[in-house]
């Protein structure tokens, strides 16, 4: 008799589609990192003098810190001297100014991963900025974006071009010493996204970097900077793939959002990783630190987040909620399957008065994965009214996986209202069944019933995304009964 | 349409039924009948396709084809449908859609179209007003907070949506009060046709009173321990379940 384990089984043919390789000709430096790669590294990118001292500190630094253990994860110490911290398409020019210019093969690449990079594309209304490897290597949309003064280019574009700004907001939010990850990706990052609304400007379309590693044992290290200022608002995606190798490769980023009075940033993530192959070999090590500042009154950030790939992931997307009346919030779907590993959460900080926060987090571990929700709620003194309410909830799918949550509350104002809720439940057979008995196949039961659960955040997402969003949990979660 | 031969069937290693056997034609209305803990239940998940209850012997031969060697979704999609006794609860997932799955994926087997959202809307509106359920359970998660009573009604909709050939109603009667027994009886007669089998497992006679059936079975200790017409039914309500247990079986097994 065909059941639900067999049929589940049987639909594991599908692969983890993005791990193509593309065959390109590279600049890469030599592996290892010391001042020297720093220094090369900076000259390679024509940084002004500034930048490289910044580097430079934030390197004395990582050097004096420790390895962090605390995440309930688990893996072989990482040697960072086999790393290589650059390596970049080799293009005609240094930087291609128009898509003409931009490697018909890097176009292909993009294309293949469904990424619009032709401003005609399917997805016009979304602006692109492509990150591979190292370097951006197109940003699309930037003249229609510039005729209402919104700032989108590449990292390396905006130290060059907008030095003043980046001085002032760079480190602002996560300071090159705030944890192990994000002092090594002060002192290495190489690229990233760079993002400004100036005052009172609703930015016209939504903005989205493309994440790809593609050369063998290359770190990821980008940096990604948001600033809307006074009135301004902005939406914003990321999203992320890497071929499939055997080895584990280092993605280490850093995320900053910095929003004035009354502004608005949504910011989402589709992260697709390479996951590791079903025994657990392989897969991207996602150490990412995000950190937004509703700097000004009654601002809003907001961050949504799907989570299915990564061999490992590390991150805790958080808002610092130092503007009074100022709103943080944080959806969240993470799945880890065979041999993943999640450890996520959120921050919030409340430091302004009456300020608001939202967790809510959806788990979901199959395999003999393991899923951790960790979340911490402050409350300083100063923080007259303060709100949180947290939900997380957990699904369980076979009987080898493990879900944990560590929520923390600090409140140090007797104002404060928080609330917390937890749920974990396990896909039920009985659901299986009952939407079976109705007559659709088991593959269909178990999306329907997971995208149900998953529902609260799937609604956070912008629209094209959340399509793509479930499709993507389907595709995860193959052969995930039994 | 439906004959069980010998059927034996257990869960672990405890055995439920023990040689059933019972054959259904289309337009018939077999009732069930059995004391707590005679497998009347196992034969619905075992005819369903529960994969808890393993099959140790026996056959059934569904429309032609092997029942036992068919998936549970071939199972369902071929038209045999059951009313649960605990329906499910699929938070997230509206009702809305878990219908509409539903009915496209049995209509696709059938090699008709699928319905678009506008006319299934009309279609899952009319049923629901016959069954007597307001729209907004349309939105609402899939049983999630209903009450026994809308649940049952819920179960009669979704048998109504598909228009099975052979709809088995688990216990349909359980935790129902008068109305709303009236109510899910209503709904289940209303699709009663020549081309349309049932089979009623109840413990009580009183769902028979309002979903009258053509045979009446016992079940008892795995078996099928005596058959009749709608009379024994009465008769079991009068002297009680004991009355056929301790009698003798020498009829066990003339299923209709």
């Amino acid at each position: 008799m065909s059941t639900a384990t067999d049929k589940i089984d049987s639909y594991l043919g599908r692969e983890y589609a993005p791990g193509f390789i593309t065959e390109i000709e590279s600049d890469t430096i030599p592996k290892g990192l010391s001042e020297d790669t720093i220094r090369l590294l900076s000259a390679k990118k024509n940084e002004p003098e500034f930048m490289l001292e910044w580097r430079l500190d934030a390197y004395r630094h990582w050097l004096t810190m420790p390895t962090p253990e605390w995440a309930k994860v688990d893996f072989p110490p990482v040697d960072f001297q086999d790393i290589i911290y650059y390596s970049a398409p080799k293009s005609k020019k240094d930087a291609p100014k128009s898509l003409d210019e931009v490697d018909p093969e890097l176009l292909r690449t993009y294309e293949k991963l469904g990424v619009p990079l032709h401003e005609r594309a399917r997805l016009a209304g979304v602006a692109v900025d492509a990150v591979f490897d190292s370097v951006s290597v197109a940003t699309t949309f930037r003249k229609q974006l510039a005729e209402v003064g919104v700032i989108f280019c590449s990292f390396s574009e905006a130290v060059k071009d907008h030095p003043d700004l980046v001085r002032k907001y760079l480190g602002s939010v996560v300071p090159p010493g705030d944890n192990f990850y994000a002092a090594l990706n002060s002192a290495v990052f190489s690229d990233g996204s760079f993002v400004f609304i100036p005052k009172g400007v609703r930015c016209p379309m939504e903005l989205s970097t493309y994440f790809r590693i593609n050369a063998q044992d290359t770190g990821q290290f980008e940096r990604t900077l948001i600033i809307a200022e006074e009135g301004a608002s902005v939406s914003y995606l990321e999203g992320c793939t890497a071929p499939m190798r055997d080895e584990n490769q280092l993605h280490a980023a850093v995320v900053e959002l910095v929003a004035l009075d009354d502004a608005k940033i949504k910011y989402s993530t589709v992260q697709n990783w390479y996951p590791g192959d079903k025994d657990g070999k392989g897969g991207i090590y996602n150490f990412v630190t995000k950190r937004g500042e509703c700097r000004g009154a009654r601002s809003r950030i907001s961050w949504t987040q799907v989570e299915t790939g990564s061999a490992i992931t590390w991150k805790y997307p958080s808002v610092v909620l130092r503007g009074d009346d100022s709103v943080g919030e944080f959806y969240s779907v993470a799945v880890t399957n065979n041999y993943q590993q999640a450890d996520t959460g959120s921050k919030m900080t409340h430091m302004g008065r009456n300020t608001r926060s939202t967790i809510i987090s959806k788990g979901i571990s199959a395999g003999r994965s393991s899923n951790v929700f960790r979340g911490l709620v402050r409350v300083t003194p100063k923080a007259e009214g303060a709100r949180n309410y947290t939900q997380c909830d957990s699904l369980l799918i076979g009987k080898k996986c493990a879900a944990h949550t560590f929520p923390t509350i600090e409140a140090q104002n007797p104002s404060a209202q928080i609330e917390h809720e937890a749920t974990t439940s396990r896909i039920g057979e009985d659901q299986l069944f009952y939407a079976m008995q109705r007559g659709l196949s088991a593959e269909d039961a178990v999306s329907m019933i997971v995208n149900g659960f998953c529902k609260e955040v799937f609604k956070e997402l912008p629209m094209e995304f959340a399509v793509e969003a479930q499709n993507l949990l389907g595709v995860s979660l193959e052969g995930s009964i039994g | 349409m439906l004959t069980i031969k010998n059927l034996h069937a257990s869960i672990g290693e405890k055995p439920i039924l023990k040689g059933l056997d019972l054959s259904i034609k289309a337009g018939e209305v077999h009732a069930i009948m059995g004391p707590n803990g005679s497998g009347k239940s196992t034969l619905a998940q075992v005819l369903a396709g529960r994969e808890n209850f393993h099959v140790d012997q026996g056959e059934a031969s569904w429309l032609g084809q092997d029942l036992l060697a068919m998936p549970i979704e071939e199972r369902a999609r071929s038209g045999l449908f059951l009313a649960f006794q605990y329906p499910i609860e699929i938070p997230g997932v509206s009702n809305a859609y878990f219908l509409k799955a539903a009915v496209n994926a049995v209509r696709r087997h059938q090699g008709l179209s699928e319905l678009d959202a506008m006319d299934f809307i009309k279609r899952v509106k009319s049923e629901m007003k016959a069954v007597g359920m307001r729209e907004e359970f349309l939105y609402r998660s899939v049983n999630e907070g209903f009450s026994g009573g809308e649940k049952k009604r819920n179960e009669v909709l979704q048998m109504a949506l598909l228009e099975p050939k052979l709809a088995i109603l688990d216990e349909t009667d359980s935790g129902l009060d008068i109305d709303a027994l009236k109510a899910v009886a209503d709904g289940v007669n209303r699709l009663r046709s020549p081309e349309r089998a049932l089979l009623v497992i109840t413990h009580y006679q009183r769902l028979l009173d309002y979903i009258v059936p053509d045979f009446v079975h016992v079940l008892a200790g795995g078996r099928i321990v005596r058959s009749g017409g709608r009379e024994l039914a009465l008769e079991l309500e009068e002297r009680g379940y004991g009355w056929i247990e301790s009698g003798d079986s020498a009829q066990a097994g003339a299923a209709a």
